[in-house]
């Protein structure tokens, strides 16, 4: 049986200078959360939008291999991919103060789904979305219902946003750092909320995010992915114990581990910021702002592989100690 | 929103009261209106029947609070050259004004929102090159002349319409078509800019993530919001081609409101004068709250929390 | 996400395009304007009642001696038409004059000062946009006898709108800038930092409204005049022109078609040299 999401060598360009993803390859499988994590601009928001086909104009895609449930995304049509958005493939988006209509009824929002999917009937779907509304957690669903967004806060919002991505049980939510706009407090509860949603629905879910504290709490898979590549891809526990990519291990330094790290220690830092990288590029893009590089960083890196299910692109041949 | 309607309501009363002050002072700024009334080959004795007839002969002020204190109860005078009460004129000829500004909004919403819909999703394409260069030469057309060659081709040339008067539905669409040209520009632009905006915006995102089909979409979710600003230049358009029919209808010879002030201007009627002024300035204030209305109906934010 | 760098490519040529499209028109008009006296094949005024209604050069018995014919006084069409886009132009520049130096003034009071004045400023606002203005400008016209003065005074007095809702807004924004706060800091007047630090970093949104002013001005003098309230007679007004000649317009259309074709061809000039100016300046002008 096939992956529940798989995708091989993706690419997309804006017009004919940028490339923000090249050749990304990953893979979700059913009842797991494959966190996708990078810093701002690294391409990890453009990969989920383009596996929606969700791109924004100018955006092209180009792929070996786009599969979800053994179905060719890359053969289906407009209609067909609006098929499946929202009913078997659903997303969350960062901004949930601007992601709902605000000219519209969070019930008729979430409502459409469903009658647009299912030819519910509008009783059937309001009752659904207010089933759904109790489950992420929102009291008193029926007055919810009846609201527009802007009577919500944004931690309420995006409560709607997923409980909306869940109206027709999705096999696979793409969330697309669903908490980054949140406050601190609430950024747990929808988190843990996911986490919970992810288990008890047996849901596939692509999960973006440049928090590494979240991916380690929620994650099965990591890909860590730096200027439009996936660098390092591994099964979390093995990702956090031995990364094997020096942009990895730059990360991991850069999170605060209570206990572990002394009080005047400083925190790691990695120089510099993400290159633009246009078509034709080669070689490692990390190479700038590596202290490992040399002149074979600009030729062609192949992909390693640790162990059985961590891959990276370096050529370092061996584990590189931690740096200092 | 409670106190903001009776902001809107004193605000719209103290915006009468000026233009009723100003209208009033619009007439009187020839001097004397009894020897002009009386025309050039009356007798002096003919003029001071005038100016006491018509109660010229009073203070200015107490002429002013007599004019305001009657139209404050409907009562606008009466016509010296028509020999016939204001109001009753103004009411006989409002439908056909009213008509000719409604057939030009319909006209111009039925050109512009698809025009704009279709620039908007076509944008930066060649299509919508030839909409936004529509708006331009729209913009560019004036009124006057377009009337007067749509009656040459279409009228004369080709037969299609009546060329003057009002007597059937007919006789209003080449004002109507005239008229609405003067609101296209400005509305199709709006639409434009607003279904630009509504289509890069999140929430649309989101449609097209829940997998809506593209008629919803585009009709239900940007349009919806588009629409806010349109309606409310709608509104305002509407006003200005009220005030503008003047124009129109003396081209396509319609007897409405602004004929009887184009004739009475002709006769020095100051009475019709200042009130079609007022009146023409209380619709366009109606109008306007009308579009607030309109937009809190269409925005929910606006309704509060 | 590098999304910012799509569209970007070929709006501007086409854009320019059309500024220098407006550019020439304008030019052209403003040349003919000046030059009016000189430039004129014949006297505008001179009747000629042996040649009236000649047609243009390129109709059946049309000739090269008057190349847009004559009117129904024997006058010849092309001087008139030059001598009417010499007062075209005139209004055009003098109403936005006028109206620009009171738009402006109320404007930036309102937005400057700010609280009661700037209440009483969009009242003032909201007040002349209730006021339609075609029949006040008739009604003060026809009322006080038609002269160039008295239409551009009532214009000007009547066409501020814009201007005030554009200076009002944009010299709210400049308020506010850092720059403004320094030079109150540093203790200048009001009026200082009014003329040095306000006003010019306005002025480019107000050429665009000016612009557009002139072009609105001079459409609405065609419709006044057309309307015979407007530029007196003998005047070769371009809407007089076509009131003169509306009366022979089904037999013998150009004589509409021709001043009608010059005021349309002026204002889309303006309008499109307006639209490049704006674009160029990136400033907004929306009311």
């Amino acid at each position: 049986m096939s992956a529940l999401l798989e995708v091989e060598q993706l690419e997309v360009g804006f017009g004919s200078r940028t490339s923000a993803v090249r050749g990304t390859s990953l893979t979700v499988e059913r009842g797991e959360t494959h966190c996708l994590v990078g810093e701002s601009g690294c391409g990890k928001s453009v990969t989920a939008l383009a596996v929606m086909n969700l791109l924004a104009r100018g955006g092209h895609r180009r792929a070996k291999r786009l599969s979800f449930q053994g179905e060719d995304l890359l053969k289906l049509d407009d209609n067909g991919m609006a098929r499946l958005r929202g009913n078997a493939m659903a997303m969350i988006f960062q901004e949930p103060m601007t992601s709902l209509n605000p000219a519209y009824t969070v019930g008729s929002q979430m409502t459409e789904v469903l009658r647009r999917h299912k030819g519910s009937s509008q009783r059937v779907a309001t009752d659904r979305a207010a089933d759904l509304l109790a489950r992420v957690g929102i009291t008193a669903p029926g007055l919810r219902l009846g609201q527009f967004p802007h009577q919500l806060s944004g931690g309420l919002r995006q409560r709607v946003m997923i409980a909306m991505a869940l109206m027709c049980d999705p096999q696979l939510l793409i969330a697309d750092e669903p908490t980054t706009a949140l406050d601190v407090t609430v950024q747990a509860q929808i988190l843990r909320l996911l986490a919970e949603l992810q288990r008890d629905l047996g849901l596939g879910m692509l999960l973006i995010t440049h928090d590494l504290g979240i991916v380690a709490r929620v994650a099965t898979r990591v890909s860590v992915m730096y200027a439009g590549e996936v660098v390092e891809s591994a099964a979390t526990a093995q990702l956090f114990a031995d990364p094997k990519h020096p942009y990895t291990q730059g990360l991991l330094r850069c999170v605060p581990v209570p206990g572990k790290q002394r009080q005047d220690e400083p925190l790691g830092s990695i120089p510099g910021t993400v290159p633009r990288v246009g078509p034709g590029f080669e070689g490692c893009a990390f190479r700038e702002r590596c202290s490992f590089a040399d002149a074979t960083c600009a030729h062609q890196i192949p992909r390693k592989t640790a162990s059985p299910g961590h891959d990276y692109l370096c050529r370092l041949p061996a584990p590189v100690k931690a740096l200092t | 929103m409670l106190s903001f309607l009776t902001r809107r309501l004193i605000v719209a009363f103290l915006v009468a009261a000026t233009v009723m002050t100003l209208a009033f002072i619009l007439t009187r700024l020839s001097g004397d209106l009894a020897t002009s009334i009386a025309g050039p080959n009356a007798t002096q004795a003919d003029i001071d029947a005038i100016r006491k007839a018509y109660g010229l002969d009073r203070p200015v002020l107490t002429q002013f609070f007599d004019w305001v204190g009657r139209a404050l109860t409907g009562d606008l005078g009466e016509s010296y050259f028509f020999k016939a009460r204001v109001s009753a004129l103004i009411a006989e000829r409002m439908p056909v004004t009213l008509t000719l500004g409604l057939t030009g909004l319909v006209i111009a919403l039925v050109v512009s929102l698809p025009l704009g819909i279709l620039a908007a999703v076509r944008e930066n394409t060649a299509l919508d090159r030839c909409v936004q260069l529509v708006a331009l030469l729209g913009q560019a057309m004036p009124s006057f002349w377009l009337g007067l060659i749509l009656m040459i081709t279409l009228g004369l040339q080709l037969g299609w319409l009546p060329i003057s008067g009002t007597g059937s539905w007919q006789h209003f669409v080449m004002p109507g078509i005239v008229l609405a040209f003067s609101a296209i520009p400005a509305l199709t632009r709006l639409t434009r800019a607003g279904m630009i905006q509504a289509m890069g915006s999140d929430y649309i995102r989101t449609a097209r993530a829940k997998g809506l089909s593209r008629a919803s979409i585009l009709l239900k979710h940007a349009l919806r919001n588009a629409a806010i600003p349109v309606v409310a230049i709608a509104a305002v358009q509407l006003g200005f081609m009220l005030g503008g029919s003047i124009v129109i209808e003396q081209v396509f010879a319609l007897h409405g409101v602004g004929y009887l002030a184009w004739e009475s201007i002709g006769k020095n009627d100051f009475p019709v004068v200042q009130a079609v002024v007022l009146v023409l300035a209380v619709i366009y204030v109606a109008l306007t709250m009308l579009a607030d209305l309109m937009n809190a109906v269409l925005d929910p934010r606006l309704r509060g929390p | 996400m590098s999304v910012a760098v799509v569209n970007a490519g070929p709006k501007r040529g086409w854009k320019s395009v059309s500024t220098w499209i407006g550019a020439v028109i304008v030019g052209l008009a403003v040349f003919c304007a000046l030059a009016a006296p000189w430039i004129v094949p014949y006297d505008p005024f001179a009747q000629d009642l042996g040649k009236r209604l000649v047609v243009p050069f390129w109709m059946t018995g049309g000739s090269s001696e008057h190349l847009l014919g004559t009117d129904q006084l024997g006058r010849d069409y092309l001087s008139r038409l030059i001598w009417g886009c010499r007062i075209s132009i005139l209004i055009g520049v003098t109403v936005t004059i006028v109206s620009g130096l009171i738009g402006i003034t109320i404007g930036v009071l309102g937005g400057f000062l700010g609280g009661r004045v700037d209440d009483a400023v969009l009242f003032a606002i909201t007040t002349r946009l209730s006021i339609p203005v075609v029949l006040v400008a008739l009604a003060v016209v026809g009322l006080l006898g038609s002269s160039m003065t008295l239409l551009v005074l009532t214009l000007g007095l009547l066409l501020w709108d814009r201007f005030a809702v554009v200076a009002r807004s944009t010299t709210m924004q400049v308020r506010n800038l850092d720059f403004v706060a320094a030079a109150w800091c540093a203790g200048c007047s009001r009026f200082r930092i009014l003329s040095r630090e306000v006003l010019p970093n306005i002025a480019s949104h107000l050429v665009v409204v000016a612009t557009l002013e002139v072009a609105l001005a001079i459409l609405l003098e065609a419709a006044l005049s057309f309307l015979g309230l407007g530029v007196p007679p003998p005047l070769p007004s371009w809407g007089l022109m076509i009131a003169e000649a509306k009366d022979y317009m089904f037999f013998s259309p150009w004589v509409i078609v021709i001043p009608g074709v010059a005021l349309f061809v002026l204002v889309l000039g303006i309008n499109l040299l307006g639209d490049g100016l704006r674009d160029l300046f990136g400033a907004r002008t929306d009311t």
